[in-house]
C-alpha cells in the first residue's frame, strides 16, 4: 500500500510517519503552510523547516499554501492530497492525530470522498508513553511553541528528553496540560529521527514570547551528517 | 481474560494501532486481554476466554464483510460478544442481517431506545462507518441515531454490536461489558 503522510515536522506527525514505514510504503509528504498561527488543523511554527526534513528523509514533499480559515484550509487540504493521490498513486494517507476528533474526522471524510484509506497509528495512545517512545527511539524533538500557562519563553527551544518530560507530567498533574500538547499547548520541531539520512542544524534563530505564548522560529538550518 | 478480535484487512495492520490498541487500553485495567487477528481463529479455543471484542476497521476496510462465513463460530460460542462497527456489521450478516447505507464521522448524538446493562440515556459518540444493519429478527434494536441503528442486542444471548467506538469517547461501555 502506497501512503502519504500530512505531516507538519512535528513529533506526532514524525513519528505516525515512522509507524507507516514499519508496515508500509511511504510514498510522499503532504504539508500545508498555514498563514494563520492559530490554524484548526495544521501545526505552524517552523512549518518552512518541513523542505529540509524532507530532504533529510529523502522522500518527495507536496507542500501548499493555506490562508487558515477554517473551513477553507479544508478545501486546500484536499486539493493537496488529491493532488498527492494522482502524482504518487496513493492507496492512503496516515495523520499524526493522538485524540483530535475535529482532525481526525476531517481528514477521514476528505479521505472516504477521494477513495483513500486513512491511517491513525498513535490514536488514541497514551501521551506519556508517546513522549518515551520519541526519547528511546533517538529522536530530537525541540520545543518551537508555547501556548498554555504556566509554560514560558524558557521552554522554548529545549529539547524533550526524559527530565523534560518528567516536568511536562509534574505540570499535567498540576494544571491539567496535556503533556504531549494535544491541547495545543506546545509545539514542536524534530531535528532528527531514526529515518533521517542527515540531522538538521540551526544556525540561526529566533524567540519570541509574551506571557504564556511564545515561538521559537528556526531562521536558518542546515543539514549535516549524522 | 478477554479475546480481542483484530477485525483489520489483514495480521499486524497499520490499523491495528488505531482500532485494536485503543480497546486493549481501555479493558486491561478491568480485566486481562489477549489479541487475535480473525484469520487466526481457533472455535476450539475460544472457551479459554470470559468475552470478547471483535474491533472496528478502517472505513474502507470490507475484508470481515466478504466472509462472515468466517465467523460462524459466533452462533455456538457461550460467552458474551461484543462488535464494534465493522464488529457490529459481521455479527449482524453471520445472522442473515443486511448492511444499509449510512455514512456517519464524527462526534455524534446516541439515543437509547431499550433497556442494557451497556449504556442509558442519551450521549455522544465517536461515529465512523459507512454501513448500518437491518438487524435479523432475533436482535433487538438497543439505540440509534438521528440517521442509523447503533446498537443491537441477540433477544436471547449475550450478543451486543454497537455501531460507534466506544473505545474513543466512551470508554465506560467497555468496562460495562467486561463486567456483565
Amino acid at each position: 500500500m502506497k501512503l502519504g503522510v500530512l505531516f507538519s515536522g512535528g513529533k506526532d506527525s514524525t513519528l505516525a510517519l515512522h509507524m507507516a514505514a514499519e508496515k508500509e510504503e511511504v510514498a510522499c509528504l503532504i504539508t500545508l503552510l498555514s498563514k494563520n498561527p492559530e490554524s484548526y488543523m495544521f501545526h505552524t511554527p517552523n512549518i518552512n523547516v518541513t523542505s529540509l526534513q524532507a530532504e533529510a528523509l529523502g522522500l518527495p514533499l507536496v507542500s501548499k499554501f493555506t490562508e487558515g480559515k477554517k473551513e477553507e484550509e479544508l478545501a486546500d487540504l484536499e486539493n493537496a492530497i488529491k493532488e498527492a493521490k494522482q502524482k504518487f498513486k496513493l492507496d492512503g494517507i496516515v495523520t499524526g492525530a493522538v485524540e483530535s476528533v475535529y482532525q481526525a474526522s476531517r481528514v477521514q471524510r476528505i479521505c472516504n470522498r477521494l477513495d483513500l484509506w486513512s491511517f491513525n497509528p498513535l490514536w488514541k495512545h497514551d501521551q506519556k508513553a508517546l513522549l518515551d517512545t520519541l526519547v528511546a527511539k533517538g529522536f530530537r524533538v525541540i520545543i518551537s511553541g508555547i501556548f498554555a500557562y504556566p509554560l514560558d519563553k524558557t521552554w522554548l527551544g529545549k529539547q524533550i528528553d526524559t527530565q523534560l518530560i518528567a516536568r511536562l507530567v509534574e505540570l499535567q498533574r498540576q494544571y491539567g496540560i496535556s503533556p504531549s500538547g494535544e491541547g495545543g499547548e506546545i509545539e514542536t520541531t524534530v531535528l532528527d529521527a531514526p529515518m533521517f539520512k542527515k540531522r538538521l542544524e540551526i544556525l540561526q534563530s529566533d524567540t519570541s514570547a509574551k506571557g504564556n505564548s511564545g515561538v521559537y522560529i528556526i531562521k536558518e538550518a542546515r543539514l549535516v551528517p549524522k | 481474560m478477554i479475546l480481542v478480535v483484530d477485525m483489520n484487512w489483514k495480521r499486524d495492520s497499520l490499523a491495528a494501532a488505531e482500532f485494536v490498541a485503543p480497546i486493549v487500553t481501555a479493558v486491561e485495567p478491568h480485566e486481562r486481554c489477549e489479541v487475535k487477528h480473525f484469520s487466526d481463529l481457533q472455535p476450539a479455543h475460544l472457551n479459554d476466554y470470559s468475552k470478547i471484542i471483535l474491533s472496528g476497521t478502517a472505513l474502507k476496510d470490507h475484508a470481515t464483510l466478504q466472509q462472515p462465513q468466517r465467523f460462524e463460530w459466533i452462533k455456538t460460542c457461550s460467552q458474551p460478544v461484543l462488535g464494534i462497527c465493522a464488529g457490529m456489521q459481521t455479527l449482524s450478516l453471520v445472522y442473515g442481517a443486511q448492511l444499509s447505507l449510512c455514512l456517519q464521522v464524527g462526534m455524534i448524538e446516541i439515543i437509547t431506545l431499550a433497556p442494557t446493562p451497556l449504556f442509558e440515556g442519551i450521549f455522544h459518540a465517536y461515529a465512523l462507518h459507512n454501513f448500518s444493519v437491518e438487524p435479523a429478527d432475533n436482535f433487538e434494536v438497543l439505540a440509534q441515531s438521528t440517521k442509523c441503528i447503533q446498537a443491537i442486542k441477540h433477544k436471547q444471548k449475550d450478543l451486543y454490536g454497537v455501531l460507534f467506538h466506544p473505545e474513543v469517547r466512551n470508554q465506560n461501555i467497555l468496562e460495562r461489558f467486561v463486567k456483565l
